[in-house]
């Protein structure tokens, strides 16, 4: 196998791992948060329902941890195995992070295993809770650390590099890039918003499903309320995203949204296809990409013609964005709706064609999570860090890839019908109302 | 001290963690699946499960902790072993990811079968045996540098006795590790049956770890003269740590103080270890690669350290707590306790 090859396979094998890993952690980062808000409102409002959301959630939670935990440390080798040279350089200016991400994975891993041992052992249900708080602590922190890790391979600082030796190396400087503040942002928010969207598609199949308990009713309003504030947060920051990117990698900008030419007042291409550099079909917004850029309608916006052809990103990820962008815009319209169609008791919120809206909104949002992950990887080649080192220079030697990648795809394979029958099979078999009468009974047995 | 042996100490200790801890969760889930096979699964499975479940993703930890720390503290790891390791390393990933993910997926979600069961038992001695293939590529002999880029001769590295008797040694010892400690954790669940059992296969196992480890320091006498020689300069330590086995094997045998020959066990291959790191010093790779030439810059290596620092005072608790609740919690071990979600 030529090093081509490898370069390719790779990239494929890599994408792949990415795009498996990120479903499960996106759910691992934003259920712990889930889990803790149920818990608090049901200590809050005495209601045995809620707590038994977030004991269900945790059930379900366990599982996708699981898949997590080991495609996470398929990632974390492959990054090794698969890119010795990135990971020669990488080491040496921002090993820092990727150190610390397994401390806080460590933290969390050790939380949930008591958390989840220790229901109904304490006497008070908030000590039990506060078991939870260094569990969203640690996924939450090892979001940040490893999309710090990400933001350095898209705006490298901390470094320079003398005859090709990396001298005056600062860790710190490193790790606090200008990608760093709104990549750390828009990861966590999403993977919040995402695992709301996600909980509340399960909540309303079920209600979809001949169950009308008012448990999932309050499952689906909490959730989907929870959900409109991250999609909130996540256009704001959404909008942050867009000037870092004009400022310091403008071509990444460009090249999502079709701006060729340099210059001011530029419109936002809404859409459109690609023909032969021509760009038809699309919705031009006048001034948008000014805006989007600079918050300022005449200011001048970098197009693709001040780049070297061999630096300009694919620009089919002008596609991916705008699938993200639309998949976030809908979302939010969606929960707005319902949050005020049940403020105001309108019917149409309950109905069913409205409620297979919502289920369709779990799926969706992880579509939304693939998009965004694959523009920011893809937008940022032909560098693995970029303007230092391009991809094809960091893969491995190695002439086995393409057999390993054969070997990965069968395990994810494994894992995702492993997760999916399992998942199905715990809620199933123990669905909520039954739970709640044996919980009931429990309880007046002790009373007794 | 300088920077580069406190980075290489670190990260030792940390993988000897993870092979306390790992072999003992490996030992369990193949003795689990022996006892299935043999019909006296109602002996173990409920002494076993009642260790592993709230500790299982913890183990996992130690390793990925250990492979990232290694990048951090020798950036030209990543190249040698990153290059060569891919089939090995790969193998065990998958190996790792089958069996955590199914041991979620049985315990939480129900999915008995037998089948699994047995795969999860045998899946723990095969991820020891393709991770110990590790420490012999490290002794050399196996990897060439031409100019394509290193090439690690798979042929050269399945005929060699060395590579078989490390696979052997990682078996008995996980077997060895995981059977002491079991017998000591069964004794103070009361559970008497499941500590006569585990008993005996802690003195079955004790044989071959003991004879397969002095055989390897035998065969490298052969194969790497140098790390050789600077073994025989550290006799004294293995010394120690025979001692320490004999003791352990005494105890168990005497049925006495089961705690204290888990202790001395983890003092003896805490040891063992160490004198086998110290005389492998220093070389990370041999003969291409040092802790010296393969160490990071200053400042990272200052910054790990103190990152390190801070997390052991925020893990050390949090590992204590963990403990207390469930290894040292009377109730709990003796099963009057489940709270599980």
């Amino acid at each position: 196998m030529g090093n081509e090859e490898s370069v390719f396979f790779s990239r494929v094998l890599t994408e792949l791992t990415l795009s498996f890993h990120i479903i499960y952690a996106t759910i691992g980062v934003g259920i712990p948060l889930m889990i803790m808000i149920a818990q608090w409102v049901g200590i809050k409002k005495q209601d045995e329902h809620y707590i038994l959301l977030a004991r269900r959630w945790t059930r379900g939670f366990v599982i996708t941890v699981a898949v997590g935990v080991v495609t996470g440390t398929a990632i974390g080798l492959q990054l090794s195995l698969l890119w010795p040279n990135f990971m020669e350089l990488a080491g040496n200016v921002i090993a820092l992070p990727l150190f610390m991400e397994t401390f806080a994975f460590f933290f969390e891993a050790i939380f949930l295993g008591i958390y989840l041992y220790t229901w109904d052992r304490f006497e008070n249900q908030k000590k039990h809770m506060l078991l939870l708080i260094p569990v969203a602590i640690g996924a939450s922190f090892s979001a940040i650390f490893i999309t710090i890790v990400n933001a350095f391979m898209n705006a490298p600082q901390g470094f320079d590099i003398v005859n090709g030796q990396l001298v005056n190396i600062n860790p710190i400087l490193a790790m606090f890039t200008p990608a760093m503040p709104t990549k750390v942002a828009h990861v966590l928010s999403t993977a919040y918003m995402t695992s709301a969207f996600v909980l509340a598609s399960i909540g309303a199949f079920r209600l979809l499903k001949g169950s009308n308990h008012i448990y999932h009713k309050k499952a689906l309003l909490l959730t989907m309320k929870i959900g409109l504030i991250f999609s909130i947060a996540t256009a704001v920051i959404g909008d942050f995203s867009g000037k870092y990117l004009a400022e310091y990698q403008p071509e990444k900008l460009a090249a999502a949204e079709w701006h060729f030419e340099t210059e001011e007042g530029a419109p936002l291409m809404l859409y459109g296809v690609l023909d032969d550099g021509e760009v038809k079909y699309a919705i031009k917004i006048p001034y948008a990409l000014s805006i989007l850029a600079h918050s300022n309608p005449n200011a001048e916006v970098i197009g693709l013609d001040q780049f070297p052809e061999d630096e300009i990103p694919p620009l089919y990820i002008h596609y991916l964005f705008d699938l993200m962008v639309t998949i976030g815009m809908w979302m939010t319209a969606l929960s707005l709706i319902y949050v005020l169609g049940t403020w105001f008791k309108m019917r149409f919120v309950t109905s069913k064609w409205f409620r297979w809206l919502i289920v369709l909104g779990g799926p969706l949002s992880i579509i939304a999570i693939e998009a965004g992950w694959w523009f920011a990887e893809v937008g940022r080649q032909p560098w693995i860090l970029r303007g230092i080192m391009r991809t094809e220079d960091a893969a491995t030697s190695s002439g086995q890839v393409d057999l390993m990648l054969l070997l990965f795809a069968g395990l994810y394979l494994v894992l995702a019908i492993g997760s999916i029958i399992v998942l199905t099979r715990m809620f199933r078999k123990n669905p909520v109302e039954q739970e709640l009468t044996d919980r009931e009974l429990e309880k007046e047995g002790e009373l007794r | 001290m300088t920077l580069e042996i406190i980075g290489i100490s670190v990260l030792w200790l940390f993988l000897f963690g993870y092979v306390i801890v790992a072999s003992i969760d490996f030992g369990a889930g193949f003795f689990n699946a022996y006892s299935l096979f043999r019909g006296k699964q109602h002996i173990l499975t409920r002494i076993i499960q009642r260790y592993l479940s709230p500790v299982w993703e913890v183990t996992n930890v130690f390793l990925v902790f250990f492979f990232v720390g290694i990048v951090g503290f020798f950036p030209k790891t990543a190249y040698y072993y990153g290059t060569i390791l891919l089939v090995p390393a790969s193998i065990a990933v998958v190996l790792l990811a089958i069996r955590g993910s199914y041991y979620a997926f049985t315990t939480y979600g129900g999915l008995r079968q037998k089948r699994w069961t047995y795969l999860y038992g045998l899946s723990g001695l095969f991820i020891p045996a393709s991770l110990s293939i590790v420490l012999t590529i490290s002794e050399g002999g196996f990897v060439s540098e031409k100019s394509a880029g290193l090439e690690l001769d798979y042929w050269a590295l399945f005929t060699s006795p060395l590579t078989w008797s490390i696979v052997v040694l990682s078996l008995a010892s996980v077997l060895y590790i995981s059977a002491v400690f079991l017998t000591w954790y069964a004794n103070k669940a009361n559970d008497e049956p499941a500590t006569e059992l585990l008993r005996k296969y802690a003195l079955i196992w004790a044989v071959p770890a003991i004879v397969t480890a002095t055989g390897i320091i035998v065969e490298l006498r052969d194969h790497n003269p140098e790390h050789f020689s600077r073994l025989m300069d550290l006799w004294w330590l293995f010394g120690i740590s025979f001692i320490l086995f004999a003791g352990t094997v005494y105890l168990i045998w005497k049925r006495k103080l089961y705690g204290l020959a888990f202790g001395l066990l983890a003092g003896q291959f805490l040891v063992a270890f160490f004198a086998y790191g110290v005389s492998h010093y220093p070389y990370l790779l041999y003969p291409y690669l040092t802790i010296y030439d393969g160490f990071t810059n200053e400042a990272m290596a200052i910054a790990l350290i103190i990152a390190f620092i801070a997390g052991l005072g925020l893990l050390l608790p949090s590992l204590y707590l963990l403990l207390r609740l469930f290894l040292f919690n009377k109730d709990y071990v003796q099963g009057n306790r489940d709270d599980h979600a």
